[in-house]
């Protein structure tokens, strides 16, 4: 009976601890306005263009200033299909005319920070920039909206994109978070106006640049979203250096650090901070992967290719790896997870990642012996000047492969003349790659394991017309489930059968900021939800 | 004439004390210097410890220095690990110890090279002279105008990354500084009487260089050559640190400074300092060890 008392007590007691700490977090929860919200930037931006651009170091000083048409929610940035209205009104609209025709009606309350009004006209001029860009006007993303047909205003408050074909890939594609709203009047007059000056319609003006220190923006009072943005406004500090980063984090002379850290910058703030410090993680719409140069030898020979990813324990790889570098998913060439990836036990079939990493590697053994590759010879593996994640895991690699008689001597170059040699001279035998997306799109992000010549960004030089023809039927698809038999056969075709490129591991994001920065959600890509309007400071 | 001004300029004293040096036996002679050069001695016993441990590397150390033990990463030093584990699991120690190798011999390869490139072109400088002289001074003027480092990166920069090409990278600069300190004393040697001597006796240009120029440029010679294995030991490093020198997964002291000094510096700091302190203590020796070279080679310094 005493007993029984004294677990109700308890109960009734701990139920009186839970409401009253449920109500202070949802006090705390309660977005305070004010503050300038200060962030470390690990790179300068190239030019201010997000059309022309695909880096980070553009998106986080600069993605404030901006509106886009639709974007990734930003209360639930971690979903993989949540895309709402930026500047158009209402939901994102349904397709018409058999999935060709997507109307978007566009906000009237929405300005230029010059004061003037945007328009569908604006946002038209935006997308024809970005779609089909006149001569000497450079878009990176252009090759991702091949299935539109136009795209026409016919009024100031309608936007209408017609399609070739209907296409899942179209909406995730439009949401990119570089698509900047520009004005039509400013692009009329010069198309490379965006390239040095900045106008947006976003949460924040533009106030001043340091260049090599920091950038800084204000509160926009006429934002469209109303009652946002909550800060006063925001500075963000360029630091190259990781080291310089975490530290400033650590001396609170800033709050937080978008792109992500490795495990061992986490642990030390953690450690040094405790419950200051706040840690969100996320898998990264980024892999990491090796191509071999298929105009080498003896990589021109696909057993060869095969023994390589063979010899790869990427389950391993996962546990020890997620140690040191950003990296921890097994996954395939989609983002692990989506609707269209396979699934672990779909993976385990392909070899390389099979569970019994022995039986992998006598097999990569014997195709090696097959084949006749001179095996005395140390062949040139190229690797991007990044540690993280990259020497880290090539490093790794270098060992996974000598441990089936294949050696490879590491050569690591800056960014500049790494990218020179896997776009130009293309000296090298097998090089580190990576493929870095934005909103999660496996229909577009597979793009670059097509051949040669339809791909820009495919740097082993083969060409696979089956895979072609695999991706060519699955664009055209609307279902769901065909076009994921499809993506299966393109990641066997690819990894196993033709074995032409190779993913080993997902990054792992890890962002470790500071407490009081409230309302921001880590998303699966440091180039998403960085409007920066919902943030506020808990101080 | 000119040989009573040299007898002005080296008493007979030093000139008996020289004899009498000449004459002592090796292991005496060895005995003095120790007793007269005690840091220069602690430094030899540094460098040939450091030489000792390079030659047998294998014997030595107690893991393969680029094997992983993935189970054991990051581990502190310990028993099995005497200084520790990096980020891979790799043994620091077994590490250290094979990246006294590749200290050694890309500081001796270069130093040898760059101190000898310069002895010859500095010598042939002085001894041809006219605008041949002129147009290699302007040129090593131009080199001394960057920092080793600077002329190093451009030398990456241009011929690429891996050991081979460090050597070169590294080897370069050092040849103008040579040059130009021996020509210095090779200028003075070319108008000495038995220069002239030879010279008048018909001897070919080439033997009198070789016989009689070069032998006397030996001391500078011999001392640039350990104040550049130093040096080079040091650039070396730099340049590993900075992801240029030698390539992963070779042990060298730079390249495990660039893996973890800075990521693990809190969490596991004896990745950085063990490595560091064996760079230090090498220089240090090569240092030391040229100071003391020095101060018993050149006459100068000696009769203080």
């Amino acid at each position: 009976m005493k007993s029984i008392r004294r677990k109700a007590v308890c109960t009734a007691l701990a139920a009186i601890a839970f409401g009253i700490s449920a109500a202070g977090s949802a006090g705390a929860q309660t977005p305070k306005r004010g503050g300038i919200l200060e962030f470390v930037v690990p790179d300068e931006p190239p030019s201010y263009d997000g059309h022309r651009e695909g880096t980070f170091a553009l998106i986080h000083p600069v993605g404030p200033f901006y509106s886009l048409l639709i974007r990734i929610n930003p209360d639930n940035p971690s979903s993989l299909t949540d895309i709402v209205c930026d500047v158009c009104v209402g939901k994102v609209p349904a397709p018409t005319d058999d999935n060709t025709t997507y109307t978007f009606k566009i906000r009237g309350d929405v300005k230029f920070h010059t004061g003037e009004k945007l328009t569908a006209q604006d946002v038209v001029a935006t997308y024809k920039k970005i779609i089909w860009p006149p001569e000497g006007v450079r878009s990176q993303r252009r090759q991702m909206y091949s299935m539109v047909e136009s795209v026409n205003a016919p009024d100031d408050s309608t936007v209408v994109f017609k399609l070739k074909f209907a296409s899942n890939a179209f909406i995730p594609a439009l949401a990119s978070p570089f698509n900047w709203i520009y004005q039509k009047s400013v692009l009329d007059k010069d198309m490379h106006w965006y390239e040095k000056n900045i106008n947006g319609s976003g949460p924040f003006i533009f106030k001043e640049r340091e260049a090599g220190a920091f950038m800084r923006g204000e509160r926009n009072p006429d934002y469209h979203h109303k009652g946002l943005p909550y800060l006063d406004g925001f500075k963000a500090i360029f630091a190259k250096k990781e080291s310089l980063r975490v530290q400033a984090i650590r001396g609170d002379r800033a709050a937080i650090e978008f792109r992500g850290f490795p495990p061992a910058a986490r642990d030390d703030l953690v450690k040094a901070l405790g419950k200051e410090i706040t840690v969100q993680e996320s898998v990264w719409n980024c892999g990491i992967s090796f191509v071999p140069n298929h105009k080498r030898k003896p990589f021109d020979d696909v057993r060869v290719r095969r023994a390589l990813t063979l010899a790869v324990d990427r389950w391993g790889g996962s546990k020890y790896l997620s140690k040191i570098a950003l990296v921890k998913t097994v996954g395939g060439i989609t983002y692990p997870g989506h609707a269209l990836s396979p699934t672990n036990e779909e993976m385990q079939q392909i070899a390389g990642w099979w569970p019994d990493i022995k039986k992998s590697r006598a097999e990569a053994r014997r195709l090696l012996k097959e084949s006749g590759a001179d095996l005395s010879k140390e062949y040139k593996f190229l690797v991007r000047g990044v540690d993280q994640p990259y020497k880290i895991v090539a490093t790794w690699l270098v060992d996974q492969w000598k441990q089936v008689g294949i050696n490879f001597k590491q050569e690591t170059h800056p960014t500049g003349p790494y990218l020179n040699i896997l776009r130009q001279t293309k000296e090298f035998d097998v090089s580190t790659d990576a493929s870095c997306n934005y909103v999660v799109n496996p229909l577009v992000d597979v793009t670059k394991y097509l051949s040669a010549d339809r791909s820009s960004i495919q740097y082993g030089q083969f060409i696979d017309r089956d895979v072609d023809a695999a991706y060519d039927k699955m664009i055209r698809l609307t279902d769901v489930k065909e076009q994921r038999k499809l993506m299966l056969d393109i990641t066997k075709l690819t990894l196993d059968t033709h074995a032409n490129q190779f993913s080993i591991l997902w990054w792992h994001r890890i962002v470790p900021h500071r407490s009081y920065v409230k309302g921001w959600k880590i998303s699966p890509s440091h180039h998403m939800n960085q409007h920066l309007d919902n943030v506020w400071l808990d101080k | 004439m000119t040989g009573e001004a040299i007898a002005v300029r080296l008493p007979r004293a030093d000139i008996e004390a020289e004899l009498a040096a000449a004459r002592r036996p090796f292991f005496k002679a060895l005995g003095t210097w120790v007793r007269n050069q005690p840091l220069g001695t602690v430094s030899l016993l540094g460098i040939i410890f450091l030489i000792f441990m390079a030659i047998f590397a294998p014997q030595l150390s107690p893991f393969d220095p680029v094997v992983p033990h993935y189970d054991e990463m990051l581990a502190a030093p310990n028993a099995e690990y005497w200084l520790g584990t990096d980020q891979y699991g790799r043994d620091i120690l077994s590490r250290i110890i094979w990246g006294a190798r590749t200290a050694l011999y890309i500081g001796f390869t270069c130093a040898i090279l760059g101190s000898t490139l310069g002895l010859v072109l500095g010598v042939a400088s002085a001894y041809i002279g006219g605008w041949f002289d002129l147009v290699i001074q302007r040129m090593i003027d131009v080199f001394l105008a960057f920092p080793l480092i600077i002329l190093a990166l451009v030398a990456v920069a241009v011929f690429g990354t891996g050991t081979d090409k460090v050597i070169i990278a590294i080897a370069l600069p050092f040849v103008p500084e040579c040059a130009r300190v021996v020509r210095a004393g090779a200028l003075a040697l070319r108008e000495l009487p038995y220069v002239d001597a030879a010279r008048a006796l018909g001897f070919s240009n080439l033997r009198i260089i070789l016989r009689h120029i070069v032998p006397n440029c030996m001391a500078t010679y011999l001392i640039m050559l350990t104040s550049f294995l130093g040096q080079a030991i040091l650039t070396e490093a730099s340049l590993s640190y900075l992801g240029l020198g030698v390539q992963e997964p070779n042990a060298a002291w730079g390249l495990m400074l660039q893996g973890g000094a800075e990521e693990y510096a809190e969490s596991a700091m004896w990745i950085a300092v063990f490595p560091g302190l064996a760079i230090t203590l090498a220089v240090f020796a090569f240092n030391l060890f040229g100071d003391a070279l020095r101060d018993t080679l050149d006459p100068k310094l000696r009769a203080r």
